[in-house]
């Protein structure tokens, strides 16, 4: 916290947002976080205009080490794999966020009819998410993707889907807690409709576990999409999905162990950028959870 | 006791049914025809003619999904859509070796993470427990698939050592537990972190509480107080996550066994679905979700065993 000379004073917004990265990055871990997501950022952005064309084939120099002319080698056609590997950080990161949107979206909309409409909806919202919840979402996911085909469009529903328990979850939970209050019993009482107490009470209300929870999820997204792609059944070639790079690599990791060794770390790095943040996230709004919540990992694939 | 297992059976039963009626109506479930979404866009009028026929598809959906209920109750999961063999026998010899797999992956979460969960917790904010929380992080966020690459390419493909595919047969154990190193060390390493982590937290919690205060006060070791009477309430949470865990493992194996070549049930099911062969695809799933459900199940009742509070309560109430 800065220092304040007494007087409560209110920070403008993108004071406090500076404040707030400052504070996240005191810290090694968060500092850390903010490093990899920040190259991550720039990467996503900027990166695929900077490198060749991912798709070019330069067939006479296929499954090459690194060289002056290929920074990290080529696969198995010759193409280049910083290419392929920065692009495929917009496949991740456009596969991810999608899906913990979609799956927000689903969750709240389960979770809000569940805990405000209550009894038979309650119910059938119940057995629906324990059903989903009981496969594990990889093999989920993996039922779903092979009868609905492979694209990036339906690994984002089907990521979603796998996730949107969770979320419901979490607002049946809140909303029931919140429906009890007194101030919002006090307000149906004065005739205030659905929407009203759902737009003013219940929202605001769980935006915040919403947005924890998402962030959580992202890493996990990330390495699913590239699992499922790794699989086969996920995005499909030639799009440059890490996981696309990596099945490729895989299938020739004798020859040239390349395509593999970089697509892993991309993975790596970026879910320990996410891991590290949610943490310091986590550190910098309740201190008092931090020793609690140390073992508060997410453990997916 | 008694009647909480009688209700806890219950419930696991009714979750099987569910699981049941899901896969059942799935193919239903998906936007299109179902009959195109089992084979694909490119399959033969004479093979869709034959699968509509095999899977009464024509019925209405919940015939379908009460005869598919009734049959697997009875064991029978319809046949191969290949080799015409009935899909439990197929199922049975791929079964042993996921099981193998995880539990070996969680043998050796557990032995490796509780002690190193308990090293962090007796010195917390020493030099150890921030080297043991950095790895436990590191390991947590590694994606299982990219561990077993990178532990292929290193001890298979550069050192020359351990076995890069396949599993070995049972009739030679040794073998076979040299085939299981690489997987379920792959499997295994994310879990290490998470239960390091899981013991030191609720280990600096019990540490922190009265009756080892009172254990403090009258002079006993603090090695005795740690492993003897600290360490035996600090597990109960990482026992109680056995079941989540075991059903990760499960769906990690998918990876792992194609990785490294294992024909389990995750390989069975990836052969299915290149084949489109769903039944099979079908039965790996249901063998996959049930082991699960067992194991959450399992791991329920051993937690209110361990942890008698648990029962005291109910009983208060």
């Amino acid at each position: 916290m800065a220092a304040t000379d007494g007087t409560p004073s209110k920070p403008s917004r993108l004071g406090a947002g500076r404040e707030f990265l400052g504070d996240i990055a005191r810290r090694p871990t968060g500092l850390v976080a903010l490093v990899i997501i920040g190259g991550l950022f720039l990467t996503v952005t900027i990166g695929p205009w900077l490198v060749a064309d991912p798709s070019a084939q330069d067939i006479g120099r296929r499954l090459e080490g690194p060289s002056a002319d290929y920074w990290l080698g080529t696969d198995h056609l010759g193409r280049d794999l910083l290419a392929r590997l920065v692009v495929g950080s917009r496949i991740a990161m456009g596969v991810a966020i999608p899906s913990v949107i979609l799956a927000m979206v689903f969750g709240l909309l389960l979770g809000l009819a569940a805990g405000y409409l209550g009894g038979r909806t309650d119910s059938i919202v119940i057995v629906i998410t324990d059903t989903l919840q009981s496969f594990t979402a990889v093999v989920l996911a993996l039922l779903l993707l092979a009868l609905l085909g492979g694209s990036l469009v339906t690994v984002v529903i089907v990521i979603a889907i796998t996730f949107a328990p969770g979320y419901a979850r979490v607002v049946r939970a809140s909303v029931l807690a919140i429906k009890k209050d007194v101030f919002v019993q006090a307000e149906r009482s004065l005739g205030a409709k659905s929407g009203r107490i759902i737009g003013v009470h219940i929202l605001p209300n769980v935006l915040a576990p919403m947005l924890i929870l998402m962030a959580i999820d992202l890493p996990v997204a990330v390495t699913i999409e590239a699992g499922l792609s790794f699989l086969g059944v996920g995005v499909p070639p030639p799009i440059p999905s890490w996981g696309v790079i990596l099945r490729d690599g895989f299938d020739r990791v004798r020859e040239a162990p390349w395509a593999v060794i970089w697509a892993g770390v991309s993975l790596m790095i970026t879910t320990l950028g996410f891991t590290l943040l949610g943490e310091s996230l986590r550190d910098r709004l309740d201190p008092r959870v931090r020793e609690a919540t140390r073992d508060g990992g997410q453990a997916q694939t | 006791m008694a009647q909480y297992l009688l209700k806890r059976l219950g419930m696991t039963f009714a979750v099987v049914l569910l699981i049941l009626l899901f896969l059942a109506v799935v193919p239903h479930l998906i936007p299109g025809d179902p009959v195109e979404n089992i084979l694909g866009p490119r399959a033969t009028d004479a093979r869709i003619e034959q699968v509509r026929v095999e899977m009464g598809i024509d019925d209405p959906v919940l015939v379908q999904a009460g005869s598919f209920i009734w049959n697997a109750l009875q064991g029978d999961l319809g046949r191969d859509f290949g080799t015409n063999r009935p899909v439990t026998t197929i199922l049975a010899q791929a079964v042993p070796h996921t099981m193998a797999l995880a539990f070996a992956s969680l043998g050796l979460a557990v032995l490796l993470g509780i002690p190193f969960g308990v090293l962090a917790a007796t010195k917390p904010d020493s030099l150890l427990d921030r080297f043991t929380s950095v790895i436990s992080v590191s390991f947590i966020t590694v994606p299982s698939y990219v561990m077993a690459l990178f532990l292929l390419l290193l001890f298979p493909i550069w050192l020359g050592v351990l076995p890069a595919t396949g599993t070995g047969r049972f009739s030679d154990p040794l073998g076979y537990l040299r085939h299981l190193i690489l997987p379920s060390a792959a499997l295994a390493i994310t879990w290490v972190g998470y239960f390091a982590r899981l013991v030191r937290a609720s280990m600096l919690e019990v540490v922190g509480s009265n009756y080892i205060r009172v254990a403090r006060a009258y002079g006993l070791r603090e090695r005795a107080i740690h492993y003897r009477y600290a360490l035996k309430n600090a597990v109960i949470p990482s026992v109680a996550i056995m079941g989540v865990a075991l059903g990760n493992l499960l769906g990690g194996a998918v990876f792992i066994e194609l990785i490294f070549n294992r024909p389990g049930l995750g390989k069975l099911a990836l052969d299915a679905i290149s084949a489109r062969n769903f039944p099979v695809l079908r039965g790996a799933i249901l063998m996959v979700a049930l082991l699960f459900v067992v194991a959450n199940l399992v791991a329920d009742l051993s937690y209110r065993f361990l942890d008698p509070r648990i029962r005291v309560e109910e009983k208060a109430n």
